[in-house]
């Protein structure tokens, strides 16, 4: 009877905010005028879109249009940034990419106020219709699958209203009229494994954190994104942080925790400004707070900024950073589920992980059964950067070949280069060549080909990249953020590093590879926590899949892909350069590109610091400037007297 | 002439540390002595003075009671914290996996070239500092460098030596107006 009346308590306690938010924007939407949606998060900024919302808002303002600009988060669409989406009545909203303000201007001008959309302009329409094909038929977006990113660039991150109206919070509110061992047995049986990158059982994370004996249990949601190449965290944080807030509430229900901390990463300055205005919103509506939504839940969540230290990824040594220490990792056993932050039971969960919450709650678990693989279940966000056309976030079931995530999905690699490699899981996961693009991504298959999960970071490479200059840049971000605390960890991956800055530089000597690989032995076996562990593989499985380019930095002294820039050189051929031209001349940063008798261009290649720069500037008719490696094979050109 | 005018900038620089340290000895009592705080507190005293001072790192020791190569020991584990004043315009080039792939160490060459300073340094006079950082996470933008609070992404050498140039001409024309003023 008691559990009957909190029942409903809950849910009309829901549905009466929900109805007013729908009121408030219902009120907002009312007037009949064009409206503007511009992405403005880190990486639209980045890309100019204040500049572009400031073109609109001006053109608008001169013109004398009607029409209302609306902020938005990022919908991943890296590629595209300045995106912004344009609802002009009469017509489905259309998703324009790289939006420039000139761009703007011509939109408000053509569109709303002549009705002309542009159509050279438009990337599609985001409903259907029968003017403008729809952008859910192109493969970026139909082949993802979006449950943890599904509002993302959609909501207002500002506004919880928006959230709530399009059925934000409805899982807490179902979750709080079930019972807590229902709730970790429906995360049990979903399968959801931790997004963080070692793929842990969540449900079963969360159950020994409820069983843990003491009464006040704090839930950290990780989002200490370390890994130089994954942004994910951050992108859900920027444009839906509401997901998180409400699977943080659902966790801390379930667990019996009082008390949450979200970790940022201080320079994420915006996650962190989206994040605190979110807290005090959500709190405002009576989703966080005492006794929430008239249950026996209370909860407050904090926010803590991470100082930039890699090895805080790892559960101890965040808690001894939040501790106000040096973020060392410690022995496990005891785990943090048991014996956390000041000793008591925590549970620390990535962003991901708990934006996956609020659906698998409102859906169910064997919904998200369906949905990937059987021993990974649900959907991975990867960041696939680097030589590929269409860079950005994708979110796929999990399963999907690598192949298809990278060619059908991100368009595959630009300038008709050829495919080298994929760089997954960052400092921890390592390069899979050509062979392995029809592995399934998850969990397991990744890790057996010797790369990881990681945070998904993704970086493709085309034929330019240097597999031993990758491997040293991997050793040099992770020896320089090893606590210090292993040996093996400290001293190991110095040695590592010095071997392979060594082969780069065309110093390599022979035995250095066997050196290699059995120092990374001693590293994985003699580290303490992941980052440890894992140093190695950059280097393990470059070896593994690339040795012969290895050999030919140690035994010829060459680069094969020409990236080495001890190995390398730059000259002019004087066959194709053009009697006249000074195209390169203005570019060289170090003034190196002198002028031969015949009125020709050389490369003095004492003074050239091989940046490339000139390779760029040579007009493609003549395409003149040529790479070698080894640079004996520049031919030496002289200067005019 | 000359020696005037350091004396009166050291005055100032004086004077100016004096006040930080005044300010800082204020904020800093809205913090608990628990350690806890201790990197919460550098992080405050880094957002309003962009670097931590040898004598504020002394007045945080013996604020939560610490000693102060223990503090030093915490905030020199970290990324975040500086502990020379960076130049009006900080430079913090992206070298994360995407950057390096398409030539961001080029992009910290150039612009340690141009300034005449190396990583982690600043330009004499403090117009300028250069900072290599792991993943600003534009990672589609690649190569990219932030300077001050603007994200610049594509960068190429080229581009690298406009910005310099843009900063220059603004500078020049700043002293000009200051001088017709003067005059």
């Amino acid at each position: 009877m008691d559990e009957n009346s909190q029942v409903s308590r809950v849910a009309s306690a829901y549905a009466a905010i929900r109805e007013q938010a729908k009121k408030s924007r219902a009120e907002l939407l009312k007037e009949v005028v064009p409206r503007i949606h511009v992405g403005l998060a880190t990486c639209g900024i980045a890309s100019g879109a204040l500049e572009t919302k400031q073109a609109f808002e001006e053109t608008l303002f001169q013109r004398g249009v009607e029409a209302r600009i609306h902020t938005m988060g990022c919908i991943g669409h890296c590629y595209a940034e300045p995106v912004v989406i344009i609802s002009n009545p009469g017509f489905p909203p259309i998703f324009y990419q790289n939006v420039t303000p000139g761009k703007a201007k011509m939109l408000v001008r053509s569109f709303l106020e002549k009705g002309d959309p542009l159509f050279e302009h438009l990337l599609g329409a985001t409903e259907e219709n029968e003017m403008i094909p729809q952008v859910w038929d192109f493969p970026r977006f139909s082949q993802e699958k979006r449950i943890v990113m599904e509002k993302c660039g959609i909501v207002d991150p500002e506004n919880v209203d928006d959230y709530i109206a399009g059925g934000g919070y409805q899982a807490l509110a179902k979750a709080l009229d079930m019972d807590r061992d229902a709730i970790v047995e429906w995360i049990t049986s979903a399968g959801l494994r931790g997004r963080g990158g070692a793929g842990f059982p969540t449900g079963l994370k969360w159950d020994l954190a409820k069983k843990a004996s003491g009464s006040s249990k704090t839930i950290i949601c990780n989002a200490d994104e370390g890994d130089p190449g994954a942004y994910m965290d951050r992108t859900i944080l920027e444009s839906n942080p509401h997901q998180v807030i409400e699977g943080i509430a659902i966790c801390a229900y379930a667990v019996g925790a009082a008390e949450a901390i979200v970790y940022v990463r201080a320079e994420y300055p915006l996650a962190v400004k989206m994040v605190t205005e979110a807290i005090v919103q959500a709190k405002k509506r009576g989703f966080l707070g005492k006794e929430i939504l008239g249950s026996s839940l209370d909860l407050e969540i904090d926010i803590f900024q991470g100082s930039g230290a890699f090895v805080c990824g790892e559960e101890t040594a965040l808690i001894r950073s939040i501790e106000g220490h040096r973020g060392m990792p410690e022995h496990r056993p005891p785990f943090p589920v048991e014996k956390g932050l000041g000793g008591k039971p925590t549970v620390i969960n990535n962003v991901k992980t708990l934006a996956s919450i609020p659906p698998i709650v409102e859906h169910g678990p064997d919904w998200y059964r369906k949905i990937g693989t059987e021993k990974s279940p649900g959907t991975a966000i990867f960041s696939v950067v680097g030589d590929v056309l269409h860079a950005g976030l994708v979110e796929i079931p999990m399963g999907v070949p690598l192949r298809s995530l990278i060619f059908d999905i991100c368009g595959g690699v630009p300038n008709k280069k050829a495919f080298k490699a994929v760089q997954i899981g960052g400092p921890s996961g390592g390069c899979l060549p050509a062979d392995f693009l029809d592995t399934p991504i998850d969990f397991d298959s990744l890790i057996s080909a010797g790369a990881m999960m990681g945070s998904g970071g993704m970086v493709v490479m085309d034929e330019d990249a240097c597999m031993v200059d990758v491997a040293r840049y991997f050793l040099e971000f992770t020896q320089n953020e090893s606590c210090g605390k292993c040996t093996f960890c400290r001293i190991g991956t110095q040695h590592l590093l010095n071997i392979l800055e060594r082969i780069t530089k065309g110093e390599g000597r022979e035995g250095d590879l066997e050196q290699l690989e059995s120092l990374s032995r001693d590293i994985k076996a003699g580290s303490l926590c992941g980052l440890g562990k894992t140093a190695p593989n950059p280097v393990l499985t470059s070896l593994k899949y690339f040795r012969d380019e290895y050999e030919a930095h140690i035994h010829e002294k060459r680069c094969p892909a020409g990236m080495c820039r001890s190995l390398t050189a730059f000259y002019i051929d004087l066959e194709k350069c053009a009697r006249g031209c000074d195209a390169c001349v203005g570019c060289c940063p170090v003034e190196a590109i002198f002028t031969t008798k015949n009125r020709k261009k050389g490369v003095d290649q004492t003074l050239c610091v091989k940046c490339g720069e000139c390779v760029q500037a040579c007009p493609p008719e003549y395409n003149a400037v040529v790479r070698v490696s080894p640079p004996e094979l520049a031919p030496i050109i002289e200067r005019a007297e | 002439m000359l020696l005037i005018m350091n004396g009166f900038e050291k005055d100032n620089l004086l004077e100016q540390e004096e006040a930080m340290l005044k300010e800082i000895s204020e904020e800093i009592t809205r913090f608990g002595c628990e350690r806890k705080n201790l990197i919460p507190i550098l992080q405050m005293v880094q957002g309003r003075h962009a670097y931590l001072d040898a004598k504020v790192v002394e007045m945080v020791a013996d604020y939560l009671d610490l000693a102060v190569c223990e503090v030093y020991g915490v905030a020199t584990f970290y990324n975040q914290f500086r502990f020379h004043p960076p130049g009006k315009h900080h430079i913090k080039v992206c070298l994360g996996t995407a950057c390096h792939v398409r030539g961001g160490s080029i992009i910290l060459e150039n612009f340690e070239r141009k300034l005449e300073i190396k990583d982690g340094e600043t330009t004499p006079d403090r117009e300028f500092s250069i900072e290599r950082v792991a993943c600003v996470g534009c990672c589609a933008l690649a190569p990219v460098a932030v300077v001050g609070e603007d994200v610049h992404g594509k960068v190429a050498p080229s581009k690298v030596e406009g910005l310099i140039l843009g900063f220059q001409i603004e500078k020049e024309k700043r002293a000009r107006e200051e001088g017709q003023k003067d005059g």
